[in-house]
């Protein structure tokens, strides 16, 4: 089959198909369904993070005005067990009741379930429920959980260790023998709080034997497969529509006891039945993200030259296991962090822990930021102990344009990388050569001045099948895709991917344009709706939806494009291999002005009384695509801060970035994916964290404690970017979603450090709030006085 | 108990029985069926339920449906008139400043309050106008950049006006 | 949401108002409602009545009476405040410490009489009250009764005002000649309140002596409070950096300063006194002229 080589839409601005209706109101979100005789969800859920249950009474909310139903565990007990779909090896698997049986395990954890004719009455009834709880001992730590004596968070396992997990390369005992200078940090990755700004909602409704569930969800399609093996009904009997879903960032990346739970009473009550999360809620029972505590020590060459990385970590898994969970915490997060140097010998070994608070699952760059943050850290503390310039030491590790395809000490192959040049150009953005004076400038003001790089080298294109499978991933790494030509002429996409305000119905129509010779005008993309889409799509995460997905839509157009050229020669007697389709014209090449319209040739396809001896009628075509490797997007990332020398806080002042994510098929998106990423890494950076009081009380539990960047938090971004295209793929795309997060929490915290070094401060843990700062450079200006 | 209020929604009177509980949010989502305003939070912060209320923005959310008995309300739905969009609307569009779309309507309506008065802002302006709006997928970048373009086009179509107005 | 039943009623007179509170079991007064119906949604006030004072007009009035004193209506909103000229001209901080609050949507609707009256201990517009020495005046069923603002604030959420009384106008007297003022907040990032907020209200001398200083502090205790030591000690000085630093770091003298996730209570202490030699310094500033 051949390649269309031909990008007229590909490349371009177009504006985005999605805005007219989200920019009017009209864009249907989950909490806008509602439906005749509808009916309302509120949760019990327990104030007590850890505790057992002795008893619940729900006479008092029966009782109450408007109260449809109230079930408690053993009610949704026949739903099964919430699922995990990923197994390292030796895991151990708590078990997850959609609603708590026995005990609860993290403030939050819920423990009944209120019906009521309207929300307030919901919610009324909800506060009339009494549990009389056991209070049992907490453990909120992931490394305390670890060590002997500790509560046992889910006791049937016996244990709070959930995993080990190791990776190996090379000898690091020589690298370490060999050392002529080690450093070594010890590093905190702060638990976070998504916060996508829809919060999580799910509505069902149960007609004639089916059931529809509208869904605030990134896997419309995994969603689908466990309501229909849960709640015992046909899969075809399971439609799964994710409408408009306001952002994700890993945390609608579930299947939810609440989606479980509205399919359920839909199904019995016979009713339709909507649940919609308050913001307080969803801090609890939302999945949270990162939460990593490590070491990393690198041992190293005077010159620069790294000789091996060594890694202790310690993740906290929450109080249950999440579907993706050991995902971010193992295999996304170990095999990256040599990111873009060449490191000849690694060893890592990361531990997974259950504690008494909210499960942690992928957040935005899932595994990606913590490995590259450790790595970045470590790479400017080696440069600060050897006095070198930290742009060298990262440059005379990368791996240089000319090892490509190169396999890294973690055993995978990057097929493509050139990474000096993205590190010149945001270098030359920065001004860095021009540091120094500005520094100057702000030590007359009485205040630090910083300066910090990011390189990195991420993980995308999620996954090979056939990697998937030797990690642990229990499903397919595929992404699907349908290309349905109407017999006017008129398209349709239905892709497996699930937008949330990637853009995906535009991105897509221009590569299927580009395909098939037409406009993206003519091109409609539908997503998210099990009963349109092919029978399986994975989803959209990490920074997939492109590289797999994308080119899935590709292929497909393909197929179509072969099949038109093969009508279109037999309409116009000529041979396939001299005939183009170009602006919605099949032609002969060189003879525009005898052409079929692209509708003819559709309408010929269907009419189907003159087509090619032994062709097939009809103009659809269905694709699953398997990746053969990942992708490996790159860049580099260079923050500026200025610390306020009497309070400690920073002002992000400048900030410059140059990413390489192959191909951009919609230049405008993928700076808007940068942007949005960037921020969100800003936010990790100095202001994002969520606190748990020994008790496993949250004390960040809402948006009045808990710093969500605002525009005024964030500089304007000056963006560049260099293409090396991946041969992975046909278009030679790689993914974009989280390079923005996972460049620039280690630029800012970079830059933070490379203020204070003046005062003698080697690491300060995210995020860096003045105070934090303030007090570090009082201890240290104390200690000068000494 | 429940009484009757009249407020004025996107230019048309609408007499409805409230309860004094009722936000003005839910009157607007529930009993209207106006659902592009959003509610993300419920603490006053995110800003995605804005309307303007009497010509301000304000957070549909912190204001209950009562108080705005005889007050004129603007939703998201009654930015564009006679078909054709805001500039603002225009300007989100054309500078890519929503992706997934949730914060929008608060943002569009903070932003046509604040434009009307100030019709060429400096950046920081900008940014100090929208922070009652959270986002979470921009980064601010884009819709800075569309809150600018949009009183650029606003200030220009004032001027066609006036030269038009002269000509006559 | 709000799931716990009220009555609303919203008189068009001040009498009608206090009557109707009178009535009530623990009927609140509802001006913006930017305090209350956040509470209200938490579930943290259930008040069995709202008295909505937004249609009696007089009290949304900012007004400069003969003798100078400036009186602004208790329903004036942040936003009017900020936004307006003789405030701006005369009482700066006050006009700062509007142009503060939450965000431009909070500023729309919120009040200063609602923020006085809900007090707070992290709100705005206490600092500015206290500094420039205030009178709020409330109406009551025994008729109309002057508080000075340093006598107002008595703890977290509690004022002097007395069951049933309105706070109607707060009254700010006129400054003299050469008198400068300012408000300075390190605000928490989140909830958008003073982590520390200070207002300094600075008279100079021909010569740019200081002839008399206040400075009232907020978000850094239980409640806004004077810091008279800072205040003492920069009267009678030049004015210059020295004297104002000097000054500064008295600011929180005598004070137990609040601890939470925002602030330790040793970083406020810290920050009352970066932020009263800020205030101060650009309260003489605009002082000097």
């Amino acid at each position: 089959m051949t390649t269309a080589t031909t990008t007229t839409y590909i490349g371009t601005r177009l504006q985005r198909k999605e805005d007219p209706r989200l920019i009017t109101g009209s864009g249907l979100f989950t909490d806008d369904v509602t439906l005749p005789g509808m009916v309302y969800v509120s949760l019990v859920r327990s104030p007590h993070a850890h505790a057992r249950i002795r008893r619940i009474d729900t006479s008092a909310a029966t009782k109450e005005p408007g109260v449809v139903a109230v079930l408690t565990g053993k009610d949704l007990e026949a739903t099964g067990v919430l699922p995990v779909f990923i197994s390292v090896p030796k895991q151990s698997t708590s078990k997850h009741m959609p609603i708590a049986t026995d005990k609860v395990r993290y403030a939050g954890d819920a423990v009944a379930a209120v019906v009521a004719e309207t929300r307030d009455a919901a919610k009324r009834a909800a506060d009339a429920v009494t549990v009389d709880y056991e209070p049992l001992p907490v453990v909120v730590d992931a490394t305390k959980a670890l060590e002997p004596g500790a509560p046992i968070v889910n006791e049937e396992l016996g244990t709070n260790l959930v995993f080990t997990y190791p990776v190996k390369g090379g000898d690091i005992d020589k690298a370490f023998g060999d050392a002529e200078v080690k450093v070594s940090l010890h590093l905190v990755n702060q638990r976070l709080i998504a916060n996508a700004m829809e919060p999580r909602s799910a509505a069902a409704k149960f007609e004639a034997g089916e059931l529809t569930l509208w869904s605030t969800t990134q896997i419309p399609h995994f969603v689908q497969l466990i309501a229909s093996l849960n709640l015992g009904l046909s899969q075809n009997k399971v439609r799964v529509i994710a409408p408009e879903v306001g952002g994700g960032f890993g945390s609608k990346l579930q299947v939810y006891a609440e989606e479980l739970l509205v399919g359920h009473l839909a199904k019995t009550l016979g009713r339709p039945v909507k649940w919609t999360e308050e913001r307080r809620e969803g801090y609890l029972a939302t999945v949270h993200g990162r939460d990593l505590v490590g070491d990393i020590e690198v041992a190293a060459k005077r010159d620069g030259t790294i000789l091996g990385v060594r890694i202790r970590t310690v993740a906290n898994m929450g109080a249950y296991l999440q579907a993706f969970a050991p995902v971010s915490a193992t295999i996304l997060h170990a095999f990256i962090i040599p990111g873009p140097y060449i490191i000849p010998a690694f060893d890592i070994e990361i531990r997974g822990a259950y504690t008494n608070t909210t499960p942690v699952d992928a957040y935005r760059g899932a595994g990606r930021p913590e490995a590259i943050y450790a790595m970045e850290r470590a790479i400017d503390r080696l440069a600060d102990e050897i006095g070198m310039d930290p742009a060298e030491v990262r440059r005379k590790n990368f791996i240089p344009p000319d090892a490509f395809p190169f396999n890294t000490i973690t055993g995978i192959t990057y097929d493509s990388g050139n990474y000096a040049p993205a590190l010149d150009r945001a270098l030359a953005m920065a001004d860095y050569k021009g540091f120094e004076k500005r520094r100057a400038e702000s030590k007359g003001r009485g205040n630090y001045r910083g300066i910090g790089i990011s390189s990195y080298v991420e993980i995308c294109g999620l996954a090979p099948s056939k990697a998937n499978s030797a990690l642990g991933v229990g499903w397919g790494g595929y992404e699907s895709a349908r290309i349905r030509v109407h017999p006017t002429g008129a398209v349709q996409v239905f892709t497996g991917t699930s937008p949330h305000g990637q853009g995906h119905e535009t991105s897509w129509s221009q590569i299927a344009a580009d395909a098939l010779g037409i406009s993206p005008n003519d091109i409609e993309v539908r997503h998210g709706d099990t009963f349109e889409s092919p029978g399986m799509g994975v989803g959209t995460f990490g920074s997939r939806s492109l590289p797999v997905g994308g080119i899935a839509v590709h292929k497909a157009a393909e197929k179509i494009r072969e099949k038109v050229i093969q009508i279109g020669a037999h309409l116009l007697e000529a041979s396939p291999d001299d005939v183009v389709i170009e602006g919605g014209k099949v032609f002969v090449k060189g003879v525009p002005e005898k052409a079929k319209n692209f509708g003819d040739v559709s309408m010929a396809a269907y009419v189907a009384n003159n087509l090619p001896a032994g062709m097939e009628p009809g103009l659809e075509a269905t694709v699953y695509y398997d990746p053969p490797n990942f992708t490996f997007p790159f860049g580099t990332h260079v923050a500026e801060v200025e610390i306020d020398g009497e309070t400690g806080a920073v002002e992000l002042v400048r900030y410059s970035a140059c990413d390489d994510c192959g191909r951009q098929i919609n230049p405008m998106i993928v700076e808007g994916q940068l942007h949005g990423g960037i921020a969100q890494g800003i936010g990790q950076a100095l202001y994002e964290g969520a606190v748990y009081d020994d008790n496993g009380q949250l004390l960040s539990g809402s948006m009045m404690e808990y710093h969500v960047p605002t525009a005024e938090d964030v500089p304007a971004f000056k963006l560049d970017h260099t293409v090396t295209l991946t041969k992975t793929n046909p278009l030679g795309v790689k993914g974009v979603g989280e390079a923005g997060t996972i460049g620039s929490t280690p630029a800012v915290v970079n830059a933070v450090i490379d203020a204070l070094s003046p005062l003698g401060i080697k690491h300060l843990d995210m995020p860096l709030t003045p105070e934090k700062i303030w007090r570090a450079t009082l201890k240290s200006k104390g200690e000068g006085k000494r | 108990m429940a009484q009757a209020i009249t407020v004025t929604v996107n230019g048309t009177k609408r007499t409805k029985d409230v309860e004094p509980s009722q936000l003005l949010v839910e009157l607007l989502r529930d009993t209207l069926g106006l659902t592009g305003t959003h509610v993300g939070c419920d603490t006053s912060q995110c800003g995605a339920c804005t309307v303007l209320v009497d010509g301000r923005a304000t957070k549909s959310c912190t204001i209950l449906a009562v108080q705005t008995d005889g007050a004129e309300v603007v939703t998201v739905e009654g930015l564009a008139k006679n078909g054709e969009l805001h500039p603002v609307q225009r300007a989100f569009a054309s500078e890519h400043a929503l992706q997934c779309g949730f914060c929008t309507p608060g943002l569009m309506i903070t932003a046509v309050d604040f434009l009307a008065r100030n019709a060429s802002p400096s950046d920081a302006e900008i940014r100090h106008a929208i922070e009652g709006n959270l986002c979470r997928c921009t980064g601010y970048h884009n819709i800075v950049n569309a809150i600018r373009s949009a009183a650029a086009m606003m200030t220009m179509s004032a001027q066609s006006k006036v030269a038009a107005e002269v000509k006559r | 949401m709000i799931t716990h039943p009220f009555s609303y009623q919203a008189p068009s007179t001040i009498e009608e108002a206090i009557a109707t509170l009178g009535r009530s079991r623990d009927g609140k007064v509802l001006a913006g409602g930017h305090s209350l119906l956040p509470l209200m949604k938490l579930g943290l006030a259930q008040p069995d009545t709202l008295v909505d004072i937004r249609k009696i007009a007089s009290l949304r009035d900012i007004r400069a009476e003969a003798d100078g004193t400036i009186v602004v209506g208790t329903l004036a909103t942040h936003r009017s405040i900020a936004e307006d000229r003789t405030i701006g001209a005369k009482l700066a901080a006050l006009a700062e410490a509007a142009a503060a609050v939450g965000d431009p949507q909070v500023r729309s609707r919120g009040t200063i009489g609602g923020s006085l009256a809900h007090a707070d201990p992290a709100a705005d517009e206490p600092a500015p009250t206290l500094a420039f020495d205030a009178i709020i005046r409330a109406i009551g069923s025994k008729g109309k009764r002057d508080i000075p603002a340093r006598e107002f604030f008595k703890a977290p959420f509690e004022t002097a005002l007395a069951p049933g009384e309105i706070a109607a106008e707060i009254r700010f007297p006129a400054q003299p000649g050469r008198t400068g003022s300012a408000y300075l907040k390190f605000r928490h990032p989140a909830s958008r309140f003073a982590v520390v907020g200070v207002a300094a209200v600075v008279t100079a001398k021909a010569d740019g002596t200081i002839e008399r200083a206040a400075i009232g502090v907020t978000g850094a205790a239980e409640a806004p409070f004077r810091a008279t030591a800072a205040e003492r000690a920069i009267t009678g000085t030049k004015g210059d950096a020295k004297a104002i630093a000097a000054a500064a770091a008295k600011a929180a003298e005598g004070m137990t300063t609040l601890s939470d996730l925002a602030a330790s209570s040793e970083y406020r202490r810290h920050l009352v006194s970066v932020y009263a030699k800020r205030a101060l310094e650009r309260a003489t500033q605009r002082a000097r002229g």
